[in-house]
This record gives C-alpha cells, structure tokens and sequence, in this order.
C-alpha cells in the first residue's frame, strides 16, 4: 500500500440531512474530532448528490428518509471513493446498509464516541483502499417482495429521476445501462442483470442478452430471418429479441 | 337436544318431508294379501310420524360415533343394534295400533292382518334407519362447520382486540429517537428549546400512555393529543412544518376510537411534509351535523418524492378499526391527489351519555 501518509490531509465530510438539529449535532461531534473538516451540509437528496459531485468528501454521513432522494438512491448516485457512513432512527435498513457496504450504521441519538467510531472505521476503510462493491450488488439488494419503483440517474451533478412506468426499454452497453423513457436516453453505470433482478418481473421482459422491455410498451412482435424475431415499441424502437427471450415473451404474454 | 327439535321452523319441512315415505309404506301394507287400502294408509300414516320421531334418536349414537374418527366394527355394530331396537319398537307399536283399531268393527282382524306384514316392515325399518344415520351424520356436519365458522368469527375480534392493543401500547419508536437526537443537539446549542422539546415530549407521552384500555376518548382529546405530537415535530422541521386546524365545538365532543386522529397526522407528517424540501401545511378539519362526525386531513406531498414504507399499513389499521366499530357506517376515504394527500372520515356522531 502506498496510500497517503496517516494524518497527512484532513479528512473531508459531508453530512446530509433534511432535520436542522440533526445536522448540527453532528457537525459539532464531526468538528471536535482531529483532522476531520466538514466540507459542507444537505437538506435533501439532490442537493447531496450535487454537494457530492463539486465538493468531492471522503465520507458521507447520509440520513436515509429525506426528500428527493433517499439515502440508498444518493449512495447509488455517489463516486465509489465516497465512504457512506448512515445515521438514521430506524434500525430496519442496517442489513440493506451492509450489504451495500456501508462503512458504519448510527443509530440515532448517539453519542459523541460513537461518531469517533464512524470516522475510525471511515478511515481504516480508506487506509486499506477497500473496495467498494460493484454496482450489480447494490442495486440487487432491495427489500426483497418490493421491485424497484424508481430509478434514479446522474448526469453531471444533476440527477433524473425516472419512475419505472416511464421506463420503455434498457440496453447494456459495456459498463452501462441505457434507459430508454419517453424518448430520451439515459446512461446509469450498472449492469443489465442487476436492474432486471430489480424490476417487477411481471411488467418488464429481458427478451435479450442485452435487452429488456415493459411489456405495456410493446407494440408488435415481428418475425426475422432464421427463427429470430424483433420487438417493436408503442414509439417505433426496434429491439432484438432471441429465442429464449421469446420463449419468455410469450410465456408472459399467454 | 335434537337439532330439529329445537328448531321450531325445522320441525314441519322435516315431517312434510317424511310425507313420500307414508306413500311407500301404504303401498307395502296393501299388497296382494294384505290390508285393503283404506287400512294400508290409516296404519301407514302414524306409523310414518312415530318413525319420524323414533329416527331422531338416531342423533345419538350418531353423535357419539362420528364416521371420520370411529373404527368401523364398533360403529357398525352400534348402529346395527340401534336398528333392530328402533325397527322391533316400530313394530310392535304398529300392532298394538293394529290391535287397538281391530277393536272397531271396520277394521275387524287388523291385528292378524298387520302381523303378516311385520317382517317386510321391519325389514323397511331398517332400512329406514339407515336413512334417518345419514341425515343425522349430515345434521351433524353442517353443525360442525358453522360451529367453526362462528370459532373463526370470534377469533377474528380476539386478534382484532390484540391488534389495537398493540397498537395502543405503541409510540413509534423512530420518533422518540428522532425527538430525542433532536433534544441532544439543542441541549448544547439552545438549551431554552432543548427544555421545550424534553417538556412536549413528556406530554405527548404522557397523553398516549393515559389513552390505556380506553374503549372511547373525545375527538377533542384527539385533536390534544395530535398537538403535543406535532408540537415535538414542529422542533424538528422548524418551519417546515405549519399546521391549520378548522374544528367545530360538536364535533370535538363526539367520541371515537383512541388514536384515531394520531397515527394520521403522524403519516401526513412523515410521508407529506417531511418528503418537501419546503415543508407545507397541514390540515385538520372537524364537523358534526346530520348524526354525522367527519373528520378531513390533508397534506401537500412530493409526487416524485421517494416512497417511504410503512404509510399503507397505518391507514389500514385506521380502516379495519372503524369497520370493526361501525361496520357498514363507517366511511374512510384516503385519495392521493396530484401533489396532496387527503384523508376523509365520516361515521355516525357518538355524543357521550
């Protein structure tokens, strides 16, 4: 390892919360602390998520019930160098936390120690330069009975918010996804099988390795040379569907 | 007690029933050889009643017996003997009628007459018998099956009482622990508010708790209630929060279940203002007229707002207790609208004694 010398640079905070005396509470256990400077405050997800992008912090400490955005979708939005450190009243989410590799969960109130604790372990996680899981595993670990009801993109430091309905079709391309809604196109780094894992398999189809579509945005199947067949969307979008996603097509459409 | 016998209105579809059955027996007494016709029906008629009667008692060794659960020698063996009891009884009551009838002189040498026929009859008493084991084993059954209908019933209201116990017994834990990391970062900063948060607080807990096995309160006690809770909140959300009551004197009076106001106001809170950047207002509104209390909550919300869990499960416990309380009265309307949420409750006005 030949990470930067302990102590060297301070460590650079943010904290996102939509309640004012949570957020000061916070900052003043964060500013007691040696070496840690709090870079900057959020009332809401979008303003996290833009907060994120300009001012680049080692850690985030992120409520996780707060308008806009909540605190799993500003996690899905931020830099992977970013450690996510939650602090929230419900104890529900600590699994989901886990998994999508948070470096602490706070239980609100805590005390002054506990926040110490957070930036420690926020520290020797970056000491060690661990690896922030890949995209599939976060997106894959939704409360489970409950599919994805919106998906959130960032572009830049502005974030789209595309709720599924909306969402005509997907397509991987190399690292990305891209999500077609309403005749635009937009591109989320996560991988297709991890957003098809999320999605309401009764309204959306993968008819192809690496194509899915909703089903009530399908116009007409259409055969193709060979045995392969085409998608047509409500809008004209051609997709290409294979012999097994056809299988599957047909299943779901009885 | 013979379910057909404790039920008045069973009594006479039972014996109309039993009518076809004289039909047959007439037409046995008055083969070739035997009773002329007019005798055949004179004995056929009562006979056909007392078997009526007599198969009734069929009911018990039914009862003890039951087909699912009994080996089948003894249940057989049971109900063989109980045959030939029951069947030698009718008979031997049909010749005493024969005998007694032999007296006038129409009906002259009966007796000798019937005793010819009592080994066909008994056989068509056992016969009968099997009937008459088949409808009790149905009797019996459809018994069973509401007997559990009404268990099923009554377990419903038992877990519906358990359920608005817990309920009660409940004061949000994310709440506290919202207000009380609320109250430790004023402590520091704004000890003055700290005080106020620690004193609402005890209020709005000291509210709930007193609510205990209460069957009603007022709406008005409510309507106390739903202040000390957003007196707590309005801390937390600062100006965010802005709340607008419209209550009328009535309806304040009129009583209603224990946190039924509450945990509405507590959603309209958590899953419409909190999702605002700039917060909004929040309504409560109270009237009475007509024998009607309704009661309105409205808040503005985020419609692209992030869905939070748990708002569905409050409403439908607000719903199943009014049902629960009054049934088809009760009306309970939640409506998202474009960027609002409404609440609407109407139910028969209860003014305290």
């Amino acid at each position: 390892m030949t990470g930067p010398a302990e102590g060297a640079a301070p460590l650079k905070v943010l904290i996102v919360d939509d309640e004012e005396p949570a957020r000061a509470i916070l900052r003043r256990h964060l500013e007691a602390l040696p070496g840690v400077r709090v870079a900057g405050e959020c009332g809401d997800g979008f303003e996290a998520v833009r907060a994120a992008t300009t001012l680049s912090p080692d850690v985030v400490f992120l409520d996780i019930e707060m308008p806009k955005l909540d605190g799993f979708e500003v996690l899905e939005l931020l830099d992977r160098s970013i450690a996510p450190v939650f602090v929230t009243a419900y104890d529900e989410h600590a699994v989901r936390a886990f998994e999508v590799a948070a470096v602490d969960y706070v239980l609100k109130p805590f005390a002054a120690e506990r926040i110490a604790l957070a930036v420690d372990r926020a520290r020797a996680r970056r000491a060690a330069g661990a690896s922030v899981p890949t995209d599939g595993l976060k997106a894959a670990v939704r409360p489970a009975a409950t599919p994805l009801g919106r998906i959130v993109v960032r572009d830049g430091s502005r974030v789209h918010v595309i709720p599924v309905d909306r969402l005509d079709a997907a397509e991987a391309q190399d690292d990305y996804v891209a999500l077609k809604a309403e005749g635009r196109t937009y591109l989320k780094p996560q991988t297709l099988t991890s957003l098809a894992a999320a999605l309401d398999p009764v309204r959306f189809v993968r008819v192809h390795r690496s194509h899915l579509l909703r089903l009530d945005a399908l116009a007409r199947i259409e055969p193709l040379g060979a045995g392969g067949h085409v998608a047509v969307l409500a809008d004209g979008t051609r997709i290409p569907v294979s012999r097994e996603g056809y299988a599957r097509l047909k299943e779901k459409l009885g | 007690m013979h379910p057909i016998l404790a039920h008045r209105g069973r009594l006479l579809p039972y014996l109309a029933a039993c009518a076809p059955l004289a039909a047959i027996l007439t037409a046995m007494l008055a083969r070739p050889g035997g009773l002329s016709l007019v005798e055949a029906v004179t004995m056929a008629v009562p006979l056909t009643f007392a078997y009526a009667f007599m198969g009734l008692s069929a009911w018990y060794p039914c009862r003890q017996l039951p087909l699912a659960r009994s080996r089948i020698l003894p249940l057989v063996l049971t109900h063989a003997t109980a045959a030939a009891l029951v069947s030698s009884l009718w008979v031997g009551l049909g010749v005493v009628l024969a005998a007694v009838l032999g007296l006038l002189s129409r009906f002259e040498g009966l007796r000798d007459r019937f005793v010819g026929q009592a080994v066909a009859l008994w056989a068509a008493g056992l016969l009968l018998y099997v009937l008459a084991a088949a409808l009790n084993y149905v009797l019996l059954a459809l018994e069973a099956a509401s007997e559990a209908e009404r268990r099923e019933a009554e377990l419903a209201i038992l877990a519906r009482e358990a359920e608005l116990a817990a309920l009660k017994a409940q004061i949000r834990p994310h709440f506290l622990f919202n207000s009380l990391n609320s109250i430790a970062s004023l402590a520091a900063t704004d000890p003055p508010r700290a005080e106020q948060m620690c004193v609402r607080l005890g209020e709005f807990l000291r509210r709930s708790l007193a609510l205990g096995e209460k069957k009603s309160i007022s709406v008005g006690e409510e309507i106390e209630l739903s202040r000390a809770y957003l007196a707590v909140e309005a801390l937390r959300y600062g100006s965010r929060l802005e709340v607008e009551e419209d209550l009328d004197e009535r309806g304040q009076k009129c009583l209603v279940p224990p946190l039924l106001l509450q945990p509405l106001v507590e959603n309209a809170v958590r899953h419409g203002i909190a999702t605002r950047v700039e917060g909004g207002t929040l309504r409560v509104g109270v009237a009475c007229g007509a024998g009607r209390l309704r009661i309105l909550i409205e808040n503005p919300l985020d419609p692209e707002g992030p869905a939070r869990p748990g708002g569905g499960r409050g409403l439908a416990n607000v719903r199943q207790r009014l049902a629960a309380r009054y049934g088809e009265e009760a009306l309970f309307a939640a409506k998202r609208l474009a960027d609002r949420y409404l609440v609407v409750i109407s139910v028969p006005a209860e003014m305290p004694a």
